[in-house]
């Protein structure tokens, strides 16, 4: 048995979701390779036994579907790991397609045997997955579902690996960043964030008021910047802002994973919520169970006469 | 233009996870209403046609029937009774056939569904069909015999792409207004042609096995009953514990 851990460089940097696959991978307990497009850089330094290096190309799902096919066909894995980043969401269903299997996607927890769980719901739910096929097995690793540092160090045999990427159809423009941001979250040390619970754009002043009297920077989870309630520049999650303040109070935001990695790094996590199954509560310190529209405004006032 | 839209019928956000199908409501999933409400302006500025598809049991005919009233012109219903049983290959399998046999210019689906969040029908079934797709959409431009994309890329990057038609777009959350469905549209769309076809559903390789409520790694002092006294003793911890009042 041998798991085959394909690694992501952005700009010639290794995405940091590599090294949490990487660690996913000594989770099953068997030899472990990986795979980089790009140059080896510090995989050189990992506890695997072996790096197939591939020279540098410009993404595309066709591209990176061939050459990895061809490396897959070589090395006869019977695991196949992926970072679950927006790269591999765009590739990694075709290249299991092109290999006839079916990938597992965005998994939080791997065993031995080879199940991986998923959360369904939105993190509501956990469910087991297991495969009933033949292999290469090939799962993608939610982002902070493994500790990067779990990795042992060592030196792995580097073997080179070239294969003919084949015609591309995408014709992709260099990357872009809109405007640049006037907001910057985080050097916040409070934040009070917002989402979909606020229900209505004239409801947000319950939570301005409380953001002031914390001295906190307001922000929000996607839905409600793409409603224009907030600017985009106020998002936190993966499309967003990455914060790691002091505080962050979470108001009727249930806590989809594209919102916590962008928070659960915060010193202390507050959330208040509605719904006592809300993921929001699995990554909290502090949680009020109730309709925000009743407790954030007694919130306010308390924290105002504590002040005093 | 002609634009096959791919949509799945999901629980509704509201609904107690792991409930009965038998006590859920069920509902558009979000990512392909936006898919929808894409497809929808593209052929208002282009003309054409829109085409709606979806997978599931005899229920799946109302989330078709939601997409006629908001305009789309024709619905396709793959019949499967249970499509838990189904992996991700084995939906696109089933929408693969139905497309194919329609020819669209484009197709479009959400980046990801709200209940199993895989993530993947739409790259599934643009490997499926030999055309060329792209992810996390927030803009179409068509050109002719290419489309332009806009793509979201992480941490705030955008990109974009051209793609050779007929391609496969998944579509973002957010990127257009919903329209909702108007009285006239309703009335309408009880005259629109859905079409049954049966889906033939091939083995699955993978398998999901039954929701159960995750383990806490963390344990919240939670606070709740009344909301004034639940307010008061949280502010006093932001004030002794958290220290920062």
């Amino acid at each position: 048995m041998s798991v085959l851990v394909i690694l992501e460089q952005t700009r010639g940097a290794y995405h940091r979701m590599s090294w949490e696959a990487l660690a996913a991978a000594f989770a099953l307990g068997q030899p472990v390779s990986a795979a980089v497009i790009g140059e080896p850089g510090e995989a050189a330094t990992k506890g695997i036994e072996r790096l197939y290096t591939i020279p540098a190309f410009d993404y595309s799902a066709d591209g990176y579907t061939a050459v990895l096919a061809a490396l897959i066909a070589q090395v006869q894995p019977d695991y196949v790991l992926f970072p679950h980043t927006y790269q591999v969401r765009d590739f990694a269903p075709k290249l299991a397609t092109r290999l006839g299997r079916v990938l597992v996607s965005d998994v939080v927890k791997l065993h031995p045997d080879g199940t991986a769980v998923r959360q369904h719901f939105q993190g509501k739910l956990n469910s087991d997955y297991t495969f009933t096929g033949p292999g290469p097995r090939l799962l993608s690793i939610q982002a902070g579902a493994y500790r990067p540092d779990a990795v042992p160090a060592g030196a792995p045999v580097i073997e080179a690996f070239a294969a003919d990427p084949g015609p591309v159809r995408a014709q992709a423009e260099a990357p872009f960043r809109e405007s640049s941001r006037a907001v910057d979250l985080t050097a916040a040390d409070i934040i009070v964030s917002v989402g979909r619970g606020i229900q209505e754009k004239d409801n947000l002043i319950l939570v301005e008021e409380l953001a002031e009297a914390l001295g906190a920077e307001l922000a929000a989870s996607r839905p409600i910047c793409d409603n224009g309630w907030l600017p985009m520049e106020r998002q936190v999650g993966s499309s967003g802002q990455t914060v790691a303040p002091k505080l962050y109070l979470a108001v009727g935001i249930s806590g989809a994973i594209q919102h916590l990695v962008g928070m659960k790094g915060a010193k202390s996590i507050v959330a208040i919520n509605k719904d006592p199954n809300a993921p929001i509560f699995e990554v909290a310190d502090y949680g009020v169970v109730g309709d925000l529209f009743e407790v954030v405004p007694a919130l306010t006032e308390a924290i105002n006469k504590l002040k005093a | 233009m002609k634009i096959a839209v791919a949509l799945k019928q999901v629980p509704a956000r509201d609904s107690a996870p792991g409930a009965a199908e038998a006590d859920l409501q069920f509902e558009i999933n979000e990512p392909d209403a936006y898919a929808l409400e894409a497809a929808l302006q593209l052929r208002e500025a282009q003309g054409g046609e829109v085409l709606v598809l979806s997978a599931g049991p005899a229920r799946v005919a109302t989330a078709i029937r939601e997409a006629l009233a908001k305009g789309a012109d024709r619905g396709v219903h793959i019949v499967v009774d249970r499509p838990d049983q189904l992996d991700a290959l084995g939906v696109a399998q089933l929408l693969r056939e139905a497309v194919a046999s329609e020819s669209p210019d484009l197709v479009l689906t959400g980046l990801q569904s709200d209940d199993l969040g895989s993530g993947q029908t739409g790259v599934i079934l643009a490997e499926l069909l030999g055309h060329a797709h792209a992810t996390l959409i927030m803009a179409i431009e068509p050109q002719g015999a290419t489309v332009r994309v806009k793509r979201e890329l992480e941490d705030g990057w955008f990109q974009h792409v051209t793609l050779p038609l007929p391609a496969v777009l998944t579509i973002q959350s957010g990127i257009n207004k919903l329209r909702y469905a108007t009285l006239m549209g309703i009335k309408k769309a009880k005259t629109k042609e859905i079409r049954e076809i049966p889906g033939a559903p091939a083995p699955a390789q993978v398998h999901a096995g039954p929701g159960y409520a995750p383990s806490r790694s963390k344990q919240a002092q939670i606070f709740d009953g009344d909301p004034e006294k639940a307010a008061q003793a949280l502010a006093e911890k932001l004030k002794y514990e958290v220290r920062v009042l």
